[in-house]
């Protein structure tokens, strides 16, 4: 494995021909996608014989201890083959990451906790045994109320919780115009429609695994750990990921369970957690309060910015870091963020697209909207007038490597009509709908991590891609592909990538929007890698290269590359290393949500008529996948900002509307033609690809653009979300 | 409902949560079963009543001897190997398992398949093949349809039955003249909101189902 280390801004490489990047080739994965040949976890049938299925029970309770389970009744049922409870379940490791070992004793830390595990002939059998395992427990009283818990919470256990610049109390008091608003964010669930699902099959001490895993790596080290069996043991494949949003970062009880169902039934075993047992058994997006404080002079330049969040989760656990944004969206002389965390007994909080930003820009952007009714001064100037070119916290030296948020906001006024909108709200009027128009900034962190890949020119002059990466809807099979084909000069059906196997090369894996800028970035380190050993061979030394048509040419002599390879192949590993340019330079993509809503006068019910973004996230490597990853993103803003929310009751300490009838997420009928423009950006600070992050930018800042366009339809302004039609009702003129 | 935040011991199983909605206050039914070592898997007694039953799959028609608790789905995918149609929910929620069975589309993990013998089922796999696609799976290949593809094959399928349904004349909750029934993007997007993309390429299969009625008529 070669390392390609990234410490200097890159310089003209093969990927800026543009011939193959950056165009909106179709998905190569899309015809057996369309298909249904494309196996995800659940569906792999070759070298699994004799399967066994496993049903998970899950707790009664939300915390207290199990007094007694009696699994008698279900081990007599039809078919089953075992229950495994706390009582003889298999020693495990100790919690590794994100995961804790299950059925480790009597213990009920969360509502749906797996408490017992039936493996039976057929799932239909599982499933009813599973009903019949009987369980007494000791309840204790729990933490379930973020409102009261708050008044518990403390000064998390992690990397910067509090960043204090200035004097943020006296820039603040000084302030001529002053906002202070509190706003509340809910749980949320990522609702994939892929449930988390593991076949597991032993042969021997190896044990090999067919999940739905967002980030292989993570999950060899965690399934080792857990089972105390040596990482080599474990093969772990997720060659299709039926969507994640980060539910799937870190594997979950599922992976766990049928490693020790199939264990001990010596039969391989598949287990999905059934779709109401999802919500509370596995993660979720931790609900927030949020205070903001934003000073201004009369002008409305901010003076001093502050933002505190409040959340919960379980012992141990991370906090949501709403205010990560503040740091670096708009400029301010006095600053602080703080994250305060309380211990709570609702299942585990974790990662859902865009952690933090996600809705630490709910609150930010509709508090940018109040500031700017305020000021009386148009919301889209207000925040061009903050734009600031580098690390607010930090100073003029730590620059953004690219930043095109003024742009955004210009351009995409420019596209929809913004001119038109009346700053007064309450005024337009279409039939029984109140009209109103919205917007919000969008930013998101650039994150990338290493990632490499194996690149082989094999016989006939075709190429294979295999790294662990994965594709959880993202694009990641096409955009590997076009990154060799750029590189050897090779049209698009010339290229085969293979994914999600741990037995190929470490990925970055696909989290975070690093997915896509780190990744492709290993293929072009493995492709250099590649070039060389292929001028080599063709006896071109130091040479300039040319990779055309099938074809390396230097030196005024072309050798085809089919030739070159010979009857083995060349095959090429190459690794892309990140230095601290992300250190040096501030890194983020930007973008700007422009809303247009219809709000029932009489229902309160509101309808998205008109929705744009524009995003700047460096080289857009394929325009149509982007382009979708920013529909889905805006659409998941759009639920947050009027539908989705785990409603907790505080009485029992459970997600109560734990399935896809209860808990919303949009439909068809919600969502109409949606717009997406990309600003053409370079950045040759975050990779040899010069791309960024865009998977996470399009649900950044847009659930605000909706709430803004709410209150200017209506003239109501409600800073709890999301905004139903019940909480805008009472308040209907 | 009772609360159990007190101190009280109390036995409740799933089933009783999920059928009476309240936390059913039990004397616990024996001692505890405790084992100590890892349960040893025992041989299974499949003593469970079965039915015979006849699916016609894409065309070929298939005997099956069947637990009756097998839904359509379920028969598709674990006894057929049709793993096409996915499991996204398992309850008539999210329309991933939508099939087209005698000419209408159905979520298949709301029916059982003992009730469908001599039915007509249509899965994703009997529209096309990657290397001969149907023109609806072409249409989504072509406009990204998809992201993850986990609800593709039930997108697919519903928007094919669905096609049929407007040419039928068959009304939904937003047409506006019943006599009248007209393609229409407001139309397709309502009935098609059974099928849900989490993802969110709506607008991607609405351009795809588009093309392919304009290609239709
Ligand atoms: S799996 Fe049948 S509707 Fe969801
Ligand atoms: S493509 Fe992922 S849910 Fe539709």
């Amino acid at each position: 494995m070669t390392d390609y280390h990234f410490d200097t801004p890159a310089g003209p490489n093969p990927i800026d021909q543009q011939k193959i990047i950056g165009h909106p080739h179709d998905r190569i994965d899309g015809p057996r996608k369309v298909s249904g040949q494309a196996p995800y976890a659940q569906d792999y049938r070759d070298g699994i014989s004799n399967i066994a299925y496993g049903f998970i029970v899950g707790a009664g309770i939300a915390t207290g201890r199990i007094d007694r389970i009696d699994t008698r009744e279900a081990e007599a049922a039809p078919g089953v083959l075992l229950v495994m409870t706390h009582l003889n379940a298999p020693k495990q490791g100790p919690h590794q990451h994100d995961l804790a070992p299950q059925l480790t004793g009597p213990e009920i830390h969360f509502y749906d906790e797996a408490v017992a595990l039936v493996i039976a002939d057929t799932f239909e059998q599982a499933r009813d045994a599973a009903k019949l395992v009987r369980i007494s427990y000791t309840p204790k009283k729990g933490r379930f109320d973020l409102a009261q818990e708050r008044l518990n919470a403390v000064k998390p256990d992690e990397d910067e919780p509090d960043t204090s610049t200035g004097d943020f109390a006296q820039g603040f008091a000084a302030a001529p115009v002053q906002l202070d608003v509190t706003y509340t964010t809910p749980d949320q669930s990522h609702m994939m429609m892929e449930p988390h699902a593991t076949i597991a099959k032993w042969e021997g001490d190896r044990l090999t695994l067919w999940t739905s895993n967002q980030m292989v790596h993570w999950a060899i080290r965690d399934v080792a750990g857990t089972l105390m069996i040596p990482e080599e043991n474990v093969r772990v494949l997720s060659a299709f990921v039926g969507g994640g949003f980060g539910a799937k970062l870190w594997i979950q009880s599922d992976a766990v369970l049928a490693a020790l169902g199939a264990r001990a039934a010596g039969r391989p075993v598949k287990l999905a957690l059934a779709r109401p047992q999802i919500m509370n058994n596995a993660t979720h997006r931790p609900a927030t309060i949020q205070r903001i404080r934003i000073g201004t002079d009369p002008q409305g330049r901010i003076l001093a910015i502050g933002h505190e969040v409040w959340s919960g989760n379980q012992p141990g656990r991370k906090i949501e870091n709403a205010a990560q944004q503040t740091r670096l969206l708009y400029a301010g002389k006095d600053r602080m963020t703080s994250h305060r965390l309380a211990v709570m007994d609702l299942p585990v909080g974790n990662s859902m697209r865009a952690p933090g930003e996600a809705v630490g820009l709910l609150a930010l952007e509709a508090a940018m909207d109040e500031l700017a009714e305020k000021l009386n001064m148009d919301p889209v100037e207000l925040r061009i007038i903050n734009d600031v070119q580098f690390d607010p916290e930090k100073g003029p030296s730590r620059p953004f490597s690219t930043r095109k948020l003024v742009e955004c906001l210009r351009h995409g006024a420019r596209e929809f009509g913004w001119s038109k909108r009346n700053p007064k709200p309450g005024q337009v009027r279409d039939g029984n709908w109140l009209v109103g128009m919205g917007v919000g900034s969008a930013i998101r962190n650039n994150l990338s991590k290493n990632s490499g890949a194996r690149v082989t020119l094999r016989p006939h002059g075709s190429v294979l891609i295999e790294t662990q990466m994965t594709d959880i809807g993202t694009g990641s099979y096409t955009i590997l592909a076009q990154t060799a084909a750029e590189m050897l000069g090779l049209p698009m059906d010339r290229v085969e990538v293979r994914l999600g196997d741990s037995r190929f090369p470490e990925s970055a894996g696909s989290g975070g929007s690093w997915g896509a800028n780190s990744s492709t970035a290993g293929v072009f380190a493995a492709c250099e890698q590649l070039r060389q050993q292929i001028a080599q061979k063709a006896g071109f030394g130091g040479a300039e290269l040319t990779f055309r048509g099938g074809q390396v040419h230097a030196q005024g002599r072309s050798v085809s590359l089919a030739s070159l390879a010979g009857k083995n192949g060349i095959a090429a590993d190459g690794t892309i290393v990140f230095g601290d340019l992300e250190k040096r330079y501030a890194q983020a993509s930007f973008g700007a949500h422009f809303c247009e809503v219809g709000v029932d006068r009489y229902t309160g019910e509101t309808r998205i008529r008109r929705l744009l973004s524009v995003a700047a996230a460096g080289r857009i490597l394929n325009p149509k996948t982007a382009r979708n990853q920013c529909l889905g993103g805006m659409t998941m803003g759009v639920g947050a900002a009027l539908m989705e929310e785990c409603v907790v009751d505080t009485r029992f300490g459970y997600f109560v509307n734990h399935d896809l009838a209860e808990y919303h997420v949009p439909v068809h009928a919600d969502i109409p033609d949606l717009e997406v423009i990309f600003l053409e950006e370079l950045d040759d600070k975050s990779s040899p690809m010069k791309a960024k992050g865009v998977g996470e930018l399009g649900i950044c800042g847009v659930g605000a653009a909706v709430a803004n366009a709410i209150y200017n339809a209506t003239g109501v302004r409600v800073r709890d979300y999301p905004l139903t039609m019940d909480k805008l009702l009472e308040r209907l003129a | 409902m009772s609360n159990p935040s007190g101190t009280k011991p109390f036995t409740i199983t799933r089933r009783d949560l999920v059928v009476s909605g309240a936390v059913t206050v039990a004397v616990g039914s024996g001692s505890a079963h405790a084992q100590t070592s890892e349960p040893k898997a025992k041989v299974s007694r499949a003593s469970q009543p079965t039915m015979p039953v006849e699916l016609i799959a894409n065309g070929t028609p298939h005997r099956l001897t069947l637990d009756p608790r097998v839904t359509l789905l379920d028969a598709m995918r674990e006894h057929l190997n049709l793993t096409g149609s996915k499991k996204g929910c398992d309850h008539g929620q999210c329309g991933a398992c939508t099939m087209i069975v005698n000419g209408r589309r159905i979520n298949s993990c709301l029916t059982l398949a003992v009730m469908h013998d001599g039915d007509k089922v249509t899965t994703i796999e009997g529209l096309g093949s990657p290397e001969d696609l149907h023109p609806m799976q072409a249409a989504f290949v072509k406009h990204d349809g998809f992201q993850c593809g986990f609800c593709t094959p039930g997108q697919i399928c519903s928007s094919v039955a669905m096609l049929g349904e407007i040419r039928d004349g068959i009304p939904s909750h937003v047409t506006r003249d019943l006599m009248a029934v007209n393609y229409s993007d407001e139309e397709v997007r309502e009935r098609m909101s059974g099928n849900i993309c989490r993802c969110a390429a709506y607008p991607n299969i609405i351009a795809a189902i588009r093309e392919v009625h304009e290609g239709n008529t």
